[in-house]
C-alpha cells in the first residue's frame, strides 16, 4: 500500500498533464463534435457535422492524399534506410564520417529543410531539373505540379531518413555474427543470407518503423504546409488568405484540413468530427504498436 | 596464393571499391541540398533567380540585410525562451515518472506504461480544439505559453525513452544505496540520475531541438502579432511577408539550421545512443 502511494506521488505530475490534456479534451472533442460552436455561439446541432463529412470533398481529398502518403513515402522510407543502414554497416573505412553525413539532414529544421527543397527543385533556380533532362529524365515541376508535389515531398522525406538509419544500424550490428558464419559454411551467399538471416532478426525493429512511420505520417502537417506556402507564392499581406494544399490541393493532408476548419475558419464542431477520425485511424495503429511492446516486455 | 584465393580476394576488393562508390555518391546526395542553401545564401538576388550554382560574388551582406528585413533577433529571442523552459520544465516533471515506471512496483504499472506510450503516439491534432479553448480562457493564445507550462506535466515521448534507459540500470546500484541508508529519493538524485545522464541529456538536446523546429504549436498559438512569433514560423513566411528575396530566405534558413548543426558535431554520440533507445527491439 504504502508503494503505490510512492509511485502516485512520483507519477502525479503526468496524472494530472493525463487528465488535463487527454482525457479532458477527448471527452470534450466527442461533446462538441454535436455542437456548431465558433468561439462566440455554441448551439447543438445534432449529427449534422457528421453528415458534412460524408460530403465534404476537401477532407476526402486530405484523407486520399495522406493514405499516399502512408502507402507510399512510409514504405519507401523504412527501405531507403535499411539500405543505407545496411551499406554503412558493412563499410571497413570511413563509417563515422558516413553516418554523420547521413544522420545530419535528419536534424535540419523541417521548415529550413523544406524551403531548401523547394528552392532546390524548382526548376527555375535549382540544379535538379537542369541534371534529370541532362540524362534523358523528365524535369517535372515539383512543387508546382499536382501530379509531382507528394513525390517532391517523399524526396524530402527520404533526404531525412537518418533517424531510421541509426535505429536499423543497431538493429543490424545485434544479429548475432555466428548466424552469418554458419550460413557461409552451409554456402548461402548474401542476398540468401538478408533474407533468411537479417530480415527474421531485425523484424520487430522493421515493424516497429513502420507502425510509428505510420502514426508520423497520419500528423504529417509542417512539410505540406511550408512547401505550398513558398511553392505558391502566397503573401501574407493583409486581405490575401493561405489555403493550403497548393497545388490543387494535391499536397492538402488531414491535418491540415482539420487546422483550417477548426483554428482558420473556426468551425470547431466540425474539426472535432475531423479529430475523432483522425483518433480512430491512429489508435489502429497505436494497438498495433502496444501490442508489440507487450510481447517486448515478456520476452524481457 | 591458390587461383580461388585470389578470386575470392578480387571480389572483396571489387565489393570495397562498390561500396565505397554508392556511399559518396549518397553522401553527396544527403548534403547537396545543404551545399546548395548555403551557396544561395551568399548570391546577389538576381543570381540567386537563375540555376548557376556557384556565386558570381560572394555577398556576405545578406547576413546583416536579413536582421534589417525581419525581427529575426525577437525570434530567436522567443524560440529560445520556448526552447529552454520547455526542456526545464520537461525534465523535472518527466525524470520523477520514468523512474517510477521503470523502478517501482505498484498496481496499474504495465497500465501506465501503455497510456504513456498511447499518449506519445496521439497524433496532436486529436485534442487540439478542446485544449485550444482552455487557454483562450486563461487568455493565453497569442503568446507561446501553451507549449511551455505543460511541459510541467511531463512529455510522454521524454518519459517513454527514460523509461527505457532506466531498466537497464542494474537494481544492485539502487538496492546498495539503500543498504547505505539512502531514501527512495536520495537513491533517484544521488545514485541513478548520475548514471542516466547520457539519456537524460538525450531527452534534453531533442525536447529542446523539438521546440526549436517547431511549426505547428506556433502557428497555433503564437497568433498574428510578429512580436511573439517563432524563428521557424518567421522563416516559413520569410519570403512572403517583406516579398523577400530567395538569397536571404536562404541565409535565414542557414541562419536556423546553424545552431542544430553545431550542437549536433559537439554532442553527436549523446543523439545517436537517443536515437538508438527509441527504436524498440
Amino acid at each position: 500500500m504504502r508503494g503505490n502511494l510512492r509511485a502516485l506521488l512520483y507519477l502525479s505530475p503526468w496524472l494530472a498533464g493525463f487528465a488535463i490534456f487527454f482525457v479532458y479534451p477527448l471527452v470534450s472533442t466527442v461533446y462538441f463534435s454535436f455542437q456548431r460552436y465558433d468561439l462566440f455561439t455554441l448551439e447543438p446541432v445534432g449529427l449534422l457535422n457528421w453528415e458534412y463529412f460524408l460530403k465534404d470533398q476537401a477532407a476526402w481529398t486530405a484523407i486520399r492524399n495522406t493514405l499516399w502518403l502512408v502507402v507510399v513515402m512510409v514504405p519507401l522510407r523504412v527501405l531507403f534506410g535499411l539500405g543505407v543502414a545496411q551499406l554503412v554497416t558493412r563499410l571497413k573505412a570511413g563509417a563515422g564520417v558516413y553516418r554523420t553525413i547521413f544522420y545530419l539532414p535528419a536534424l535540419v529544421p523541417l521548415v529550413a529543410g523544406t524551403l531548401g527543397f523547394v528552392f532546390l527543385l524548382n526548376p527555375g533556380t535549382g540544379p535538379v531539373d537542369a541534371l534529370l533532362s541532362a540524362v534523358g529524365l523528365p524535369a517535372p515541376d515539383w512543387f508546382g505540379d499536382p501530379a509531382w508535389s507528394k513525390w517532391g515531398l517523399t524526396l524530402l522525406g527520404l533526404w531525412s531518413v537518418g533517424d531510421l538509419m541509426v535505429i536499423f544500424m543497431a538493429a543490424l550490428l545485434d544479429v548475432p555474427k555466428q548466424l552469418y558464419e554458419a550460413a557461409s559454411i552451409d554456402g548461402a551467399d548474401g542476398w540468401r543470407q538478408f533474407t533468411s538471416i537479417t530480415l527474421p532478426v531485425i523484424r520487430p525493429v522493421l515493424m516497429f518503423a513502420l507502425v510509428t512511420g505510420v502514426i508520423q505520417t497520419l500528423q504529417y502537417f509542417t512539410q505540406a504546409e511550408v512547401a505550398a506556402r513558398v511553392a505558391s507564392g502566397a503573401t501574407d499581406s493583409a486581405g490575401s488568405v493561405f489555403t493550403p494544399g497548393y497545388p490543387d490541393q494535391s499536397t492538402l493532408t488531414f491535418p491540415q484540413w482539420l487546422f483550417q476548419q477548426g483554428f482558420r475558419d473556426y468551425a470547431m464542431g466540425y474539426a472535432c468530427v475531423l479529430a475523432l477520425v483522425l483518433f480512430a485511424v491512429a489508435m489502429v495503429f497505436t494497438l498495433v504498436l502496444l501490442r508489440q511492446f507487450r510481447f517486448a516486455e515478456e520476452e524481457s | 596464393m591458390t587461383p580461388t584465393a585470389r578470386r575470392t580476394a578480387t571480389r572483396t576488393a571489387l565489393l570495397w571499391v562498390a561500396r565505397h562508390a554508392l556511399a559518396i555518391a549518397l553522401a553527396l546526395m544527403f548534403l547537396g541540398p545543404l551545399v546548395f542553401i548555403a551557396l544561395t545564401a551568399v548570391m546577389t538576388d538576381r543570381q540567386a533567380l537563375t540555376s548557376d550554382l556557384w556565386p558570381h560574388t560572394w555577398d556576405w551582406g545578406n547576413f546583416t540585410e536579413i536582421f534589417e528585413k525581419a525581427p529575426l533577433l525577437t525570434w530567436i529571442r522567443n524560440t529560445l525562451l520556448y526552447s529552454v523552459l520547455a526542456t526545464a520544465f520537461m525534465l523535472v516533471s518527466s525524470i520523477p515518472v520514468a523512474y517510477a515506471l521503470a523502478r517501482f512496483r505498484f498496481r496499474g504499472r504495465r497500465l501506465a506504461f501503455l497510456l504513456v506510450i498511447t499518449t506519445m503516439m496521439l497524433p496532436p491534432q486529436v485534442v487540439a480544439v478542446p485544449i485550444y479553448l482552455i487557454w483562450a480562457r486563461f487568455h493565453l493564445t497569442g503568446t507561446l505559453w501553451p507549449l511551455i507550462l505543460p511541459m510541467l506535466l511531463g512529455d510522454a515521448f521524454s518519459i517513454f525513452l527514460l523509461r527505457q534507459f532506466l531498466v537497464t540500470i542494474p537494481r544492485e546500484y539502487s538496492d546498495a544505496a539503500k543498504v547505505d541508508g539512502c531514501g527512495e529519493f536520495r537513491t533517484l538524485v544521488r545514485v541513478i540520475l548520475p548514471m542516466a545522464r547520457p539519456a537524460i541529456a538525450a531527452v534534453a538536446l531533442f525536447q529542446f531541438f523539438y521546440c526549436w523546429n517547431d511549426y505547428y504549436g506556433p502557428l497555433l498559438y503564437a497568433g498574428t502579432d510578429l512580436d511573439n512569433w517563432t524563428l521557424s514560423l518567421g522563416l516559413a513566411a520569410f519570403r512572403s511577408v517583406h516579398r523577400v528575396q530567395w538569397n536571404l530566405t536562404m541565409a535565414a534558413t542557414l541562419l536556423a539550421m546553424a545552431p542544430v548543426i553545431v550542437v549536433f558535431f559537439f554532442a553527436q554520440k549523446v543523439f545517436i545512443e537517443g536515437v538508438k533507445l527509441t527504436g524498440v527491439k
